[in-house]
């Protein structure tokens, strides 16, 4: 169908995203392998050379090495699971007949606009403190302990303050998916007796499939690099409760100036990612026929 | 082209020229957000109105990004700003890096030998000083003589650690949120460890032995630690591991806290009867000591203004960085918000004012305080290193904060002070091997 | 009979939903409602809701102490730009993979999904070496440059999804009048896009918007946009809940009301094809 020509034009318009792309990947990810195999210390200038694979050795052998791992899987993993429950569950809720569906809409999309750091701070300060916070109020007015969440719950506190300004993403395109299902393919369903669990499991949640593989797979995406929320609110801590593996190597290239080491942490972060990636793919490949 | 025209371009050049010449230098000016920094932003109009060729631009940041940005720029040359705002700890590693330029020639009136002694050395490097103090401090305890007065008990000048735990337990009252403690808890090395190294300091603690081998397996820091750790669990303020100076401020302002040890700085803000609801009932006393050791913990530090090597404005960073140091400046601060606002901690002759002696309450333990540090020796027992609340190596801005994340985590009761310790020997012996320790 | 249960099940529902909207909107609310207390108030136990003495002390402070609208303009110029340019290399792109495709189509356009998923911490020190020796640091344009590549992969997607659903027989019909392929895609496509292009914008002017990495990274005075700003007030010394709350709502009151005025255009965007 399509002629020799315009698969040239085609050729010819992709190119200039295709090659920019290359350059924003290749450019950086050549330095940062390179600077992986160097002593490159900012705070240490002339101290370079060539040192091998001790950067990686340290990189791997690092402490906080491991919880930074599963610290990243469980972010993800935490704010995945909330806000594709909870998307489903509200967007179940906003699909039925209600006054003032227009308004409840703009109060639920809202946290979306907010940026990260100022979700962070207004989280951290006027929610979990434990002494000034509205939950530190609350607890004392029905007279409990004030909870210290940054502290004793470092990470799951991280997990609310993402999944809020997630949540919202996530329920409009759920939402957007629900009110395209066939309305008289349920009334079916309830005619023939079908209990709303059943009409769930086999009318609604295989509609919803295909908007639930966008909804990880954009999420995924910005998750995997989460930064600014846990910067500001426990800076990873305490011990690395909350480092996840973008913190970590935050820490080593930019708390400790060591370039070297973070560029090998880069490197591994980056093949975690395309680990990822190709995951996601393939599970979209069979739900999104592109 | 005509004689004329050709006349009339070179007219147009030279007024080019001129115009350029007189045209603004513009200065970017990194600095922390403060309380004495964000004054000085305001007052700097004054600067403005008298320096009419100079524009300032602003870059006020929370302390750890801004260390973060200044460092990377410095550090890779960068360029960005003229004038950073930088501390003891940073100043003599920089300039003997060629990074900062020194600050010679400074106006006569200056009168750079009425900076104070200690903290003209900690910013000099071989005589020669890289940045002008902008404000100084050492740390003390600050504590409500009422809430004292009212548990019975009383706090030496020259109080002990004992004092101190024995006046904490006392003035404890949870019931009614008055905790008898508070002290920073927040990891970083500038945040808890500045505190919890000046009280291991105080313990006879060190961080290194001669050979550069981590101190942590020792028993001075194991009793520092069992001490700080018993202190806040028992006496301190709920979510203390999320507290450095600014949250330990507010609680202290808002009436929370007994007692708090912390910079000296923080005497304008808790007498400041405008924001602070205890003004009234402050009383100082001097860092604690332990038993018969005779160390205050040797906490000394100065927020000061360093011009980077690589500004292309040296003379008007320059004059901008003289000015905010000035006598002149701190006359200004007198006069527009009274003399207890003045930046403390960087003249002699502040401290010989009777205006500035009679307003601040805070004056006396302040210099008392300043002038027993010495980082020179900052422990009873031998050390590679100098430097106070921290060790001035370049490397230690990435382990103090590592180790501060242990000891936070100890504090919020993850993991047991034992664990911390051990953590820290063995964090601290790997990133000074890859260091290339001992040099 | 059967109109009262619906009206009250519509009245149920109602009640569960605002009361979920108001829950989830709280926060906002709530950083509102302090912008307005004075330092004292913020803080008070127990903090009050409405009651208390309203007013402005907390902006006129902020804005005494930073220059508001520079930041305001860096981040509309950034965000705007970046987006602009994204979608002028995207839109060709895009055209290409839904009306052409290859065998890789599929293949390309996750890689470049993939291109995304790298830890921008770990390629700072080179970009920002590249920056420094290109005049960039502290640039808008430098800026505009590191969002559009940012944002480039899924403007992609999003136009790609878009340009799908459009008919190819329209752009049959328009090669058989003798249309190039430049009228093709300024005459006939986009006009059909328009909406998917619109929203495609405000997805990314709000992505941009709210970037906190890069832009606090790269930038120093001139070109720092409202992220930069909002740093400013972290963990100040004394009192500071009415300040961050009146810089915060600076900060996200531009973007909130755009995106509350586009909501309608917003949701189509945001389906990103999967739904039909």
């Amino acid at each position: 169908m399509a002629t020799q020509h315009s698969r040239a034009a085609a050729r010819f318009m992709i190119s200039p995203a295709v090659i920019l792309l290359l350059g924003w990947m290749l450019i950086p990810l050549i330095m940062t392998l390179w600077f992986s195999f160097q002593r490159y210390n900012l705070l240490m200038p002339g101290q370079g050379g060539f040192v091998g694979w001790e950067n990686y050795y340290f990189f791997f052998t690092d402490p906080a090495f491991v919880s930074a791992i599963v610290n990243t899987l469980m972010l993800v993993l935490g704010v995945l699971i909330i806000t594709v429950v909870g998307g489903i569950l509200l967007a179940i809720l906003l699909d039925q007949p209600m006054w003032g569906q227009g308004i409840v809409r703009i109060l639920v999309i809202a946290p979306f606009f907010v940026m990260p750091t100022v979700s962070a701070l207004v989280w951290k300060n006027m929610f979990f403190n434990p002494v000034n916070g509205l939950f530190a109020h609350l607890f004392k007015a029905i007279g409990l302990q004030p909870f210290d969440f940054l502290a004793q719950a470092p990470l799951a506190s991280i997990i609310c303050i993402v999944a809020w300004g997630w949540l919202p993403f996530a329920t409009l395109i759920l939402l957007t998916a629900m009110q395209s299902l066939d309305s008289e393919q349920l009334e079916a369903a309830e005619m023939d007796g079908a209990s709303a669990l059943a009409k769930f499991f086999y009318i609604v949640l295989p509609h919803l499939s295909r908007a639930i593989t966008v909804v990880i797979l954009i999420q995924t995406i910005f998750l995997l690099s989460v930064f600014a929320e846990i910067l500001v609110t426990t800076s990873g801590g305490p011990g690395d409760a909350s480092t996840n593996l973008t913190y970590l190597i935050y820490k080593q290239s930019l708390l400790q100036y060591d370039v070297g080491l973070g560029s090998a942490g880069g490197v591994i972060a980056i093949i975690l990612a395309n680990i990822v990636a190709i995951f996601l793919m393939r599970m979209i490949g069979k739900n999104l026929d592109i | 082209m005509t004689l004329r025209a050709q006349a009339l371009w070179g007219a147009c050049a030279i007024a080019a020229l001129s115009t350029a010449a007189a045209a603004e230098t513009t200065i970017t000016i990194a600095t922390v957000n403060n309380g004495d920094m964000v004054r000085m932003q305001g007052l700097s109009d004054e600067f403005t109105k008298a320096h009419p060729d100079i524009k300032l631009e602003w870059v006020t940041l929370e302390e750890n990004i801004l260390r973060q940005r200044v460092t990377t720029d410095i550090a890779t040359k960068g360029g960005q700003y003229d004038v950073m705002t930088i501390g003891t700890y940073e100043v003599p590693i920089w300039a003997k890096q060629n990074w900062l330029a020194p600050l010679t020639d400074v106006p006569a009136d200056y009168d750079v030998d009425d900076l104070l002694p200690s903290i003209r050395s900690a910013l000099s490097v071989d005589g020669t000083l890289y940045a002008a103090p902008f404000y100084g401090e050492s740390a003390m305890v600050m504590y409500r003589k009422d809430l004292a007065d009212k548990a019975g008990v009383t706090i030496p000048d020259q109080p002990k650690w004992d004092d101190i735990m024995a006046a904490a337990k006392a003035m404890t009252d949870k019931g009614n949120e008055i905790y008898g403690i508070c002290l920073r808890g927040k990891p970083g090395w500038g945040e808890n460890m500045a505190f919890i190294t000046a009280m291991a300091n105080s313990y006879g603690a060190r961080w290194f032995d001669m050979d550069w081998k981590a101190q942590f397996d020792s028993p001075e820091w194991k009793a520092a630690l069992d001490d700080y750790l018993s202190m806040m669990n028992e006496y301190g303020p709920p979510g203390a591991s999320s507290n450095g100076f600014n949250e330990n401020l507010s609680l202290f302002q808002t009436g929370k806290c007994g007692m708090w040890i912390d910079a000296t700085v923080a005497g304008s803000f808790v007498t400041d009867p405008d924001n602070s609801t205890v003004a009234d009932s402050v009383a100082f006393a001097q860092f604690p000591t332990k038993g018969d050791l005779e160390n205050h913990g040797n906490w000394l530090w100065a927020w000061s203004l360093a011009i980077p090597a690589t500004t292309d404005a040296p003379d008007a960073a320059k004059t901008f960085v003289t000015w905010a140091t000035s006598k002149a400046y701190t006359e200004l601060v007198a006069e527009k918000d009274g003399w207890r606002a003045a930046p403390p901690g960087t003249r002699t002759s502040l401290y010989e004012n009777p205006d500035y002696q009679a307003a601040a309450p805070f004056a006396e333990m302040t210099l008392k305080s300043m002038n027993a540090a010495t980082p020179d020796h900052p422990s009873v027992q031998e050390t590679p290193y100098t430097g106070g609340q921290f060790v001035a190596i370049p490397e230690f801005q990435g382990i103090g904060t590592a180790v501060g994340q242990q000891f936070s985590a100890a504090l919020a009761g993850q993991v047991t002070a034992d664990q911390a310790l051990s953590s820290a020997q063995s964090l601290t012996d790997r990133e000074m091997k890859r260091a290339g320790y001992p040099k | 009979m059967a109109r009262a249960v619906t009206n009250q099940r519509k009245s149920i529902n109602t009640l569960i939903a605002w009361a979920i909207g108001f829950l989830i909107f709280f926060p906002i609310l709530w950083t509102i409602l302090t912008s307005f207390k004075t330092e004292a108030e913020a803080i008070a136990s127990p903090p009050s809701f409405l009651f208390f003495h309203w007013n402005l002390d907390a902006y006129h402070e902020v804005q005494e102490r930073s220059n508001y609208f520079l930041h305001f303009w860096n981040s509309v110029v950034i965000s705007l730009g970046s987006t602009l340019v994204g979608l002028a290399i995207a839109i060709p792109a895009a055209w290409s993979m839904a009306f052409v495709p290859a065998k890789r189509t599929k293949d390309v356009l996750m890689w470049m999904l993939s291109t995304k998923m790298l830890p921008p911490v770990g390629v700072l020190i080179p970009i920002y070496l590249i920056f420094r020796d290109t005049g960039l640091l502290d640039t808008r344009i430098g800026l505009v440059i590191v969002m559009t590549l940012i944002n480039l992969p899924i403007i992609i997607w999003m136009l790609f999804t878009y340009f799908r659903e459009i008919p190819g027989e329209i752009l049959e019909a328009a090669r058989m009048d003798g249309a190039t392929l430049r009228d093709e895609i300024i005459h006939v496509l986009t006009p059909m896009a328009v909406p998917g292009i619109a929203s495609t914008l405000l997805l990314n002017v709000i992505l941009s918007w709210n970037e906190a990495f890069w832009t606090l990274n790269l930038t120093a005075a001139k070109a720092a946009p409202l992220t930069a700003f909002i740093a400013s007030y972290s963990s100040p010394e004394g009192l500071f809940y009415a300040k961050l709350s009146a810089a915060s709502t600076m900060a996200i009151a531009p973007i909130l009301i755009l995106g509350w005025f586009s909501q309608k255009q917003l949701v189509r965007g945001l389906t990103f094809g999967a739904v039909k």
